[in-house]
């Protein structure tokens, strides 16, 4: 009897896999039997290896990777039953994202019914990452050491700042009015100042990109620090704890969920201050990658950038997810 | 004949509302012996948790002095150990971390790292060493609260109405443990309550507090042996004879009722 249930789940299970790969299997099917209509399309060849593929042919071998890709996460979640439910609860938008891709790769690419150049279909995006992988490279890696050196800066700064004018009535008085004055002002605005002070453009870059981390992380760090119950500093007093005691084990980790908040908003506005950075005057990056494609009206590109992004971008959101939720396990169970 | 532990001399606390002055306490006069369990109790208002304040350090009167083994009291310090109304431990730790927070916050941790299995098994709290105060009830809250002032071994241990939010059968339990700890470790604790049957199960001597100003109007000795039955003919008559006292003591004129 039992058994017969688990095979029975096995199979229901497996139907799950076949529907979830179903969705590319038809997008691969579109891009095999419907003819390009632009002629010069099929003929570029890319060597991939030893390899020399027309693009058409890349973007199928890129379905059938990813086909392959979620068979295997299929048959890797069935063996716990949580992983389980999860790809059976994602296997109805894996399916829909296979249609689309089909979709799409008839209206833009196949049948060139979009504007074109400006909506290429995901076959011509494919191919950028096949045109220059290493260029696309090089730029992601220069977005990312400008975000990585500014926003730490960042953190470290407004972290800073906010626990000074969270404790110190002085530094409050001083420094409260700075900060808001000057934090509701989008930090690009400082972008003149920044080019021209700053000896390089990168370093102008980062010091954008501090700022625009600095105000919420610093604002909100305050507000923690200051909204710590009295009783709770009693409580560390009578213990025998020191100022730096309560500043630093009562006040800083009763102020950590704010300090997170801080973070996770000021993630949201260093992205977009990098990209501006990027597009109107640094010598790389993603931003500056989709302004000379531009130029050269290469949307193809300016899409491969976006993606590129989309995925470094919540990539590095979850990434403070993470470490948020370790900092924070005491609020598991209390916040939902 | 045991020491006195605590000496409190003509001690005054005004605040200021805004308005006016208000006498919180006035003139208060109290000795608390080594070892003794004395209880405060008064309706709300009579300056009761004021005076557990001025004891620990956490407020200063205008006039008079508070004594510690005859050393004045400046301000908070960890041999006047208080556990508090409302739950206060530092949610972000681990029943076990708050336990060792005073230790860790006096610097002498490393040296005393045993001591807080032994607190936590005094307790009661075996094998909640690693939840988060959120994950516990409250009743077990209060007694990681009593074990974190413990454990610095405090001479005296200051209680603010730690069961007053709990529900009866909880607050028995923590009661049998305060008796126990008092037994054991022949600790001095004052307690703060408006339980008048908390009082007398407990209490060596019970202080009765009366507002406006708030002032000590008597002092009673509990002389029932223990372990107190609650329902015994002494602890029922002294109960009967205390909520008479106490009726008296807060049977001011109020003008409110007459119309």
């Amino acid at each position: 009897m039992e058994n017969k249930k688990t095979v029975k789940t096995g199979i229901r299970y497996a139907v799950y896999i076949l529907f979830t790969v179903t969705g590319f299997v038809l997008a691969i099917l579109e891009n095999i039997f419907v003819p390009q209509i632009a002629a010069d399309f099929e003929n570029k060849k890319y060597a991939l290896g030893s390899f020399v593929l027309s693009i058409n042919r890349a973007y199928r071998i890129f379905l059938f990777l990813l086909i392959i890709f979620y068979i295997a996460v299929g048959i890797f979640s069935y063996l716990k039953e949580n992983r389980q439910a999860n790809y059976i609860k994602k296997a109805k938008f894996r399916f829909a994202c296979g249609v689309a891709l089909g979709i799409w790769d008839l209206f833009g690419t196949k049948l060139m019914y979009f504007p074109q150049p400006f909506f290429p279909g995901p076959a011509k995006i494919l191919e950028a990452f096949l045109m220059e992988s290493g260029y696309i490279l090089e730029n992601t890696l220069y977005s990312l050491r400008l975000f990585a050196l500014g926003f730490s800066l960042g953190v470290i700064f407004g972290v800073g700042t906010g626990i000074l004018i969270g404790w110190f009535d002085k530094v409050y008085y001083w420094l409260a009015p700075v900060l808001n004055i000057s934090g509701v002002i989008p930090a690009v605005a400082w972008m003149p100042f920044a080019l021209t002070i700053f000896p390089t453009p990168f370093s102008g870059a980062v010091f954008l990109i501090v700022i625009c981390a600095w105000f919420p992380i610093a604002s909100l760090t305050a507000q923690g620090i200051q909204s710590t119950p009295k009783s709770q500093f009693d409580a560390a007093r009578t213990l025998g704890g020191n100022t730096v005691y309560l500043l630093f084990h009562v006040a800083v980790p009763h102020a950590m969920p704010q300090i997170f908040m801080g973070i996770s908003s000021a993630n949201a506005f260093a992205f977009t201050t990098l990209v501006m950075a990027e597009m109107l005057g640094q010598p790389g990056g993603l931003g500056y990658y989709i302004n000379t494609s531009k130029v050269w009206s290469a949307y193809y590109k300016v899409f491969a950038a976006i993606i590129v992004m989309a995925v470094l971008f919540s990539l590095i959101m979850k990434g403070i997810g993470a470490i948020r939720g370790y900092v924070l396990r005491w609020q598991r169970g209390l916040v939902k | 004949m045991s020491k006195d532990v605590l000496e409190i001399r003509n001690v005054n606390r005004v605040y200021n509302d805004g308005e006016k002055d208000v006498k919180a306490l006035s003139d208060i006069n109290l000795t608390v012996k080594e070892g003794e369990f004395v209880s405060i109790i008064g309706s709300s208002g009579c300056g009761k948790t004021t005076l557990l304040k001025l004891i620990a350090g956490l407020d200063m009167p205008q006039s008079g002095e508070l004594l510690l083994n005859e050393s004045k009291i400046t301000g908070p310090d960890y041999k006047r150990g208080y556990v508090f109304q409302q739950n206060c431990l530092f949610e972000w730790l681990t029943v076990e971390k708050n336990i060792a927070a005073g230790l860790k916050a006096r610097h002498v941790y490393t040296q005393n790292k045993d001591k807080v299995s032994k607190y936590i098994d005094l307790v009661g709290l075996h094998g909640f060493e690693k939840s988060y105060p959120h994950q516990i009830s409250g009743g077990m809250a209060q007694r990681v609260a009593i074990a974190r002032a413990l454990i610095n071994e405090p001479e005296i241990l200051l209680l603010d109405e730690p069961m007053g939010a709990l529900d009866s059968f909880t607050r028995a339990d923590i009661q049998d443990k305060l008796l126990d700890i008092k037994k054991q470790e022949n600790l001095t604790m004052i307690l703060v309550t408006h339980d008048v049957d908390e009082a007398i199960y407990l209490s060596d001597r019970i202080v009765i507090m009366t507002p406006r100003p708030g002032r000590i109007s008597e002092v009673i000795d509990v002389d029932i042996p223990y372990p107190r039955q609650r329902g015994g003919a002494e602890f029922i008559n002294l109960r009967r004879n205390l909520l008479d006292k106490f009726h008296l003591a807060s049977a001011e004129p109020q003008p409110e009722y007459f119309i």
